[in-house]
């Protein structure tokens, strides 16, 4: 044990060594970290961030190719700002080591379904030479203090908390070993530690829950610790399942709407027509508030908050209101309104346009950013003090903007962070939180406050209408421009996610930029060496709600990308993917096409009316190619499913992908099957239609994400073995190619290059749109006749 | 406020609640049985779905006084006890292949899934694609080929 304070100088060896295929590498198990020895009466280790992840950033030129200099993503993405804006509080993060031999964690990170509560076990317990078992993970509340490091977005939980939760878990297993040689009168460097239990060389043996009080500090002291040797690594990169796959299969693991809180009765908002329209008077409300099951009936905010004994009742209330209504912020728009202010908001594009340029422009539609679990939480709000439980991606934001809301201080709101059921970027924002904060105040009542399905799809956050133009000047055997501009809808930027960002990016090399433009900068990369090369976003705020829906801007801009690479390729008489891998930049995204192309048998014979496509995308510290076969023909486009959508159906997809270092392969694996399923209905068939004011579609049966019937029926995702020292992130990065492939094979199956997304957008619609008053569409009655 | 009984998970059970409340509601806020998921309320994302005298329904759609007091209604947290174990195979399945993402949407998917494969075994048809094709459950999560795999891993072992 160390019996003197540690320096606080930390060491910043230079230890960079040259790898395969000239990547250079940090040997970060050289490297030494600061963690701290908490104060307390059981072993408390904290950890501090202290390092640099160099990743490749040199272009290998190829002898044809116009060489672009690095884009900002290259040298600096949105990884890392959100990493250098969590730097300064992350030494806040903390280990304790229990009595009853598990060590418990609680993740500033919001969980959704991504697997980073599994993820993170499976780090502890590599560091600490543990079973993940033994490590239990819970959400943190909310944690004012952290600061910028409480925030789940952009795919960055693991880059972000790989390194501290290393640091605080190598401290602590450090001094468990320190006080099993003193009590074993034993030299540190001769015990084995194992599964929890230390032992020495007679066999004597230790649980280390019973040596927590003794390695317990009774001073806060620094200690620097090295890591654990990758090379030595057990549990990080073996699959495993996740942890709570008992509890989702037998219905135990508990949401926000399955918690019983005391006195916590249903609550629902009738809403108005409009989208963000509000109530100017209601007609009923005592008439209303005498209905069965319900106990309260309050105008607030932006509808008619109705509290009842069932959401059945609510939703009964909610549609017997008669409300008038103000008009919304898009009142009486449409696609085509919307679509025009885009294109004369677009940003001029800077190469001349020369009798060799290919030109495209692209219209990417409304699509919902709606989970399966509705937006929902539960408040309790009585006196000066709240009581919040719900998801949140940005609880920190979400306390202080209920508390401003509620006119009290930003410590006396508790903000409990549930498991979500889905989020997709949507819980960056908690709308349903601040909602159900204002009701429980106006109402003086625990509320459990949901948003019904017509309301999630209407009313919700939603991937902002875009529209994507790019200019390529191509000579006889190289491109010498690639410009791409685009604009967009303003995409909402919750305030959580926008401190940090604006705040890393005013140090970052950026320059001046907007938060949507920082993110947009630092996430977008062309991966070809396409000579002048350049990427700008304008966006129009036309008051829609918005969220940086999963992928942000990248599933869009890598459709149009890639369906111009394409465009390029066959201009030059090159095949879709040898064009693209002679022209990638770095030899680590040449690889995955390679791979993806020898993977997927690219280039095979297709049948008529059926096609391969392959695209590429670049972000996240890592780089992913997919190659789809799509079939177009008219049996299988015109096929019929009742209140479905068919037409063109992916029926193979081939994905490969290089993250960096892999924490759970099968936890990634779930991930990218996810993006593809996701990439499929942001292509083929999922959006919303703007007419009169408001989105027409109202549930399922109108929004068409992805369902059996349209999934691939094979499906192969490769992880590259990667030189990345480091992992990347993950959450999100199964979109883009996907898009990219699948929009290339349209136009190879078709002979048509697309011009707007999804493909299906313009057709007509195969349902009868609900009406927007009553707002809710009543539950059927007829369910004992569809039983199978 | 007319009392309802029906068969809830092997149990006999009793609510006042009005006549027209649909039985999900009945279910998840009266009885505190939150294993089946409110999606869409419409009988469309099928979240729901849950078991009647061992035929998939979805409570969402039904209204309380259509249930008889003999009727056995099943939810995920039932499902194991049905072929006392403490898991089905369907269920292990699902575990077998890290199906669950968020899991929000599973329990549903578990109980569709289970009906899918008895009423193939009573049609005498395959398991195969076609016939899980004809599962409606969604899964914003998108773990469709992970459920394939389960749900024919599953309908081996039951």
């Amino acid at each position: 044990m160390p019996s003197h304070r540690a320096t606080t100088t930390r060491e910043r060896p230079r230890a960079e060594r040259p790898a395969k295929h000239g990547v250079l590498h940090t040997d970060l198990s050289r490297r030494r970290f600061l963690g701290y020895v908490v104060a307390g009466t059981t072993l408390v280790a904290a950890a501090e961030l202290g390092r640099e992840a160099i990743f490749d950033a040199t272009p290998s030129a190829s002898a044809l190719a116009v060489p672009s200099a690095p884009q900002t993503p290259e040298v600096y993405d949105l990884l890392d700002v959100l990493r250098d804006s969590a730097r300064p509080t992350a030494n806040l993060i903390r280990i304790k080591v229990n009595r009853d031999n598990t060590v418990s964690f609680a993740l500033p990170r919001s969980d959704n379904g991504q697997g980073i509560i599994t993820s993170t076990q499976m780090i502890i317990a590599e560091e600490m030479g543990l079973d993940p078992d033994q490590v239990l993970v819970t959400l943190a509340d909310a944690r004012p203090e952290l600061v910028f490091n409480q925030l789940t977005g952009g795919s960055s939980t693991t880059f972000t908390t790989f390194t501290p939760i290393r640091v605080a878990a190598a401290l602590a297993q450090g001094r468990l070993l320190d006080a099993a040689a003193a009590e074993m009168r034993q030299d540190k460097d001769v015990l084995t530690s194992r599964q929890g239990l230390i032992t020495g060389p007679n066999g004597a043996s230790l649980p280390f829950g019973e040596l927590t009080t003794k390695a317990a500090a009774p001073v806060t002291q620094a200690v620097e610790v090295a890591l654990k040797d990758q090379e030595k690594f057990t549990i990080i990169g073996k699959p495993r399942t996740k942890s709570d796959a008992l509890a989702m299969v037998t219905g135990k693991k508990k949401f926000t709407t399955d918690l019983q809180i005391p006195g916590a009765l249903p609550t629902v908002l009738c809403r108005a027509p409009d989208l963000n329209g509000y109530p100017r008077a209601v007609a009923n409300l005592d008439q209303v508030r005498t209905m069965p099951g319900i106990t309260d009936v309050v105008k607030v905010g932006g509808g008619v908050a109705v509290r009842g004994n069932t959401f059945g009742q609510c939703i009964a209330a909610v549609d017997a209101l008669q409300v008038t209504w103000a008009n919304g912020t898009v009142h009486g728009k449409d696609d085509d309104a919307v679509l025009k202010e885009l294109r004369a908001a677009e940003l001029p594009l800077a190469a001349p346009k020369l009798p060799g340029s290919l030109e495209g422009e692209f219209v990417f539609y409304f699509r919902s950013n709606s989970s399966l679990e509705t937006n929902c939480a539960i408040a309790d709000v009585r006196g000066n003090r709240a009581t919040i439980w719900g998801p949140s991606k940005s609880p920190i934001a979400a306390q202080a903007e209920i508390a401003k809301k509620l006119g009290i201080p930003q410590n006396a709101v508790t903000f409990h962070v549930q498991e979500g059921g889905g989020s997709f970027g949507r819980k960056l924002f908690f709308d349903a939180a601040e909602e159900a904060a204002l009701v429980s105040q106006a109402m003086g009542k625990p509320v459990k406050l949901m948003w019904t399905r017509a309301d999630d799809s209407r009313q919700g956050r939603t991937h902002p209408m875009a529209t994507c133009r790019i200019r390529a000047n191509v000579t006889a055997d190289a491109v010498t421009s690639f410009e791409i501009r685009h604009t967009s809808v303003a995409t909402e930027v919750n305030p959580g996610l926008s401190e940090a960002i604006s705040a890393a990016a005013n140090k970052a090399p950026l320059g001046n930029l907007t938060v949507s433009e920082s993110i947009f900068e630092t996430t977008q990369v062309t991966p070809y060496n396409f000579g002048a090369s350049t990427r700008f976003l304008n966006e129009v705020d036309m008051g829609f709600n918005t969220s940086s829906m999963r992928n942000i801007y990248s599933p869009d801009v890598a459709t149009a990308r890639e369906l111009m690479v394409d465009q390029i390729a066959a201009k030059l008489g090159k095949d879709p993917y040898e064009f693209r891998s002679e022209f990638a930049k770095q030899a680590r995204w040449k690889a995955v096409l390679d791979r993806v192309a020898q993977e997927a048998g690219w280039g095979k014979s297709m049948a008529d009316g059926t096609a391969q496509g392959i695209g590429m995308h670049v972000e996240y510290k890592g780089a992913a190619a997919c190659v789809v076969e799509l079939d177009c023909r008219p049996e299988t486009v015109n096929r019929k499913i009742r209140q479905a959508r068919t037409g063109p159906r992916v029926t193979k997809v081939t994905y490969v992908v290089d993250v960096g270092l892999v924490i759970n392969p099968r936890g990634l694996e779930a991930q990218m099957m996810g993006g593809i399923n996701d990439a499929l209905a942001m292509t083929l068939t999922s959006s919303l239609h703007l007419d009169d004011g408001h989105f027409v579609e109202a549930s399922w049966d109108n929004y068409f994400y992805t369902r059996q019937w349209n999934t691939p029926p094979e499906m192969n995702i490769v992880i590259m073995d990667s030189t990345a020292p480091e992992p990347g992130g993950a959450g999100e990065f199964g979109i883009a190619a996907t898009c990219g492939a699948i929009a290339c094979a349209y136009a190879r199956a078709t002979g048509k290059v697309p011009t707007y997304f999804p493909l299906d957008h313009k057709d007509p619609l195969p349902f009868e749109p609900y009406p927007t008053v009553p707002p809710i569409p009543p539950s059927p009655t007829d369910g004992l006749q569809t039983t199978f | 406020m007319p009392t309802h009984t029906f068969q809830l998970n092997g149990e006999q059970v009793s609510v006042d609640v009005e006549d027209d409340v649909r039985l999900l509601w009945v279910i998840r806020d009266l009885l505190k049985v939150t294993g089946p998921k409110y999606g869409c309320g419409i009988n469309v994302c099928k979240a729901c779905t849950s078991h009647i005298n061992g035929k998939a329904f979805n409570p969402c759609s039904v209204q309380v006084k259509d249930i008889r007091p003999t009727d056995e209604v099943t939810t995920i947290e039932g499902l194991a006890d049905t072929v006392k174990a403490d898991l089905h195979p369907m269920q292990q399945a699902w575990i077998d292949n890290d199906v669950a993402q968020c899991g929000y949407c599973q329990p549903g998917q578990i109980m569709a899934a289970v009906a899918k494969v008895k009423q193939c075994r009573a049609e005498g048809r395959e398991v195969d694609d076609d016939a899980i094709e004809e599962l409606r459950n969604i899964c914003r999560c998108g773990t469709y080929n992970r459920i394939r795999e389960a749900i024919k891993a599953g309908a081996q072992d039951m």
